[in-house]
């Protein structure tokens, strides 16, 4: 290596890889994508701590089973730490995590310097979000920002890597290697246009995206369908996510007052049928992976398993998505597993 | 005003052909107008516009019209003031998840531009708004741009992805 002494990454693993032909970035993420295996990720939660251990904590419950770590940027508008904070910790021991930027809380100017400092520090995959109202989180008080939206994040990301310089046409010396991508929710209206805000995101630079909950895959299978169609899973990996519901009553609540979130009656009855509630929430995920795997176009998936991020490993390894592949773990996990 | 709104996404097809043919009409006059006054009759031109597309689609005079590439809807009324939308949290009837008895902008969006002639151009992509022309006429803008590009002088222009 001949980065400077105090530079992240003058040892392994943190080191950035080599660069390969018709790679973005130099991160791992992209690398499993574009080698055609089936992708896992997953994310955390970051901590109400200003410590960086309980990340490092967080982030080994998924070690060996999934190839990218989303660090979600005040999910649902609440304050945690920060996702570029969470991002950087990741990255110098060798994660590849994704950094989800949020356009709730920040506007043009912070948001081009956060992608500026969050790749200095080795992040090399952003997902960008319009992100939820400040009304839905624990200060509705705050002043919501959304000076852009996912999409406009997208082509100033695009902007930044392609075109090395800011918005304003002011040239960066080094531009940040970002594998870019970004949300889709193919089960709320207007369902028949999901594919073409699909085709939009595609076309503002998303090299993958990431999807709302799917309990419904008839709804979604009808969407990939349309996406092979326009060639839409030619230009971007797709990753359908999935998760855990704890049980009836959590499926009931998330449906009621989470935005976005749909779960169709027949999963909440499957719940509240099921002797232990929790393990059947689980089960569910688990066939959820399979089934997501054999749809066409399909090149990944993403297990959102909210206070349930213990499980993620046992379920993935249940699945067998990943046949015989073990995906990337730091070498020593003992000190912090 | 709300029903006026819906009213302009359920026939964006009329308000289209309306401002196709009124457009070359308007914007010629009002050049006129602004540079005969010496930029003196802007302030009530913008009046004006504000008026017009304030009571047809709660206009909220952001100073960068995308209105015939959005379904004749107004982006601007998305309390995330989304430019590409709709975002995912959409409620099940079709409402805005921040203002549940608000029906999504970006639903009436879609569902306008199917309804237009020239419906296809909500499929653009647009960069976010312009926020310095907050508040500023959107027609004397696009007269200011028609201008500058005829001479050569664009600045910087916002990212292009298509």
């Amino acid at each position: 290596m001949n980065a400077p002494d105090h530079h992240p990454f003058v040892e392994d693993p943190g080191s950035p890889l080599p660069p390969l032909e018709g790679h973005v970035s130099l991160g791992r993420f992209e690398r499993v994508l574009r080698a055609g295996q089936f992708a896992v990720t997953s994310e955390i939660a970051p901590p109400d701590s200003a410590d960086a251990e309980e990340v490092y904590r967080r982030a080994a419950l998924f070690d060996g089973a999934i190839d990218a770590i989303n660090a979600t940027d005040g999910s649902g508008a609440n304050c945690h730490m920060s996702s570029v904070a969470v991002c950087a910790l990741l990255s110098h021991i060798g994660y590849s995590p994704i950094l989800q930027i949020s356009c709730r809380d920040k506007n043009r100017i912070a948001i081009q310097g956060d992608v500026l400092g969050a790749a200095a520090m080795g992040v090399c995959n952003v997902l960008a979000l319009t992100g939820d109202d400040v009304s839905a989180g624990d200060h509705p008080e705050a002043k919501p920002v959304f000076d852009l939206d996912s999409i406009s994040l997208l082509s100033t990301i695009k902007t930044m890597r392609d075109e090395s310089k800011f918005l304003s046409g002011r040239k960066l010396d080094m531009p940040p290697k970002i594998f870019a991508g970004s949300s889709i929710n193919p089960f709320v209206p207007p369902v028949e246009n999901r594919v073409d805000q699909l085709k939009k995101k595609i076309d503002a630079g998303a090299e993958f995206i990431q999807s709302q909950y799917c309990f419904d895959l008839t709804i979604l299978k009808d969407m990939m369908a349309r996406a092979v169609d326009a060639g839409l899973t030619e230009r971007a990996f797709i990753l359908p996510g999935v998760g855990t519901l704890a049980s009836a009553r959590t499926a009931r609540w998330l449906r009621t007052n989470v935005p976005g979130v749909y779960i169709p009656d027949e999963i909440i009855l499957r719940l509240e049928g099921a002797e232990n509630q929790k393990r059947e929430g689980q089960k569910i995920c688990v066939e959820l992976m399979q089934q997501v795997k054999e749809i066409d176009g399909v090149h990944g998936v993403h297990i959102m398993a909210y206070k349930q991020e213990e499980f993620v490993r046992e379920m993935v390894a249940e699945s067998g998505v990943l046949d015989d592949r073990e995906a990337w773990a730091p070498e020593d996990t003992g000190a912090i597993a | 005003m709300y029903s006026l709104r819906r009213f302009a996404t359920r026939h964006s097809r009329a308000f289209e052909a309306f401002y196709n043919f009124a457009e070359p009409v308007i914007l010629p006059i009002m050049s006129g107008l602004s540079k005969l006054s010496g930029g003196r009759l802007d302030a009530p031109m913008t009046w004006v516009e504000k008026q017009a597309k304030g009571a047809l689609f709660d206009c909220q005079m952001c100073g960068n019209c995308v209105l015939s590439s959005t379904g004749m809807t107004c982006p601007m009324n998305c309390p995330k003031t989304i430019r590409n939308g709709p975002c995912g949290g959409v409620r099940e009837n079709g409402n805005c998840e921040v203002k549940p008895e608000m029906r999504c902008v970006w639903v009436e969006a879609w569902d306008g531009a199917s309804r237009m002639r020239g419906g296809d151009k909500i499929h653009t992509v647009q960069f976010a708004s312009d926020r310095s022309k907050r508040g500023t006429s959107a027609w004397l803008n696009i007269l200011k741009q028609r201008e500058l590009e005829a001479a050569g002088r664009v600045k910087s222009a916002p990212p292009r992805t298509q």
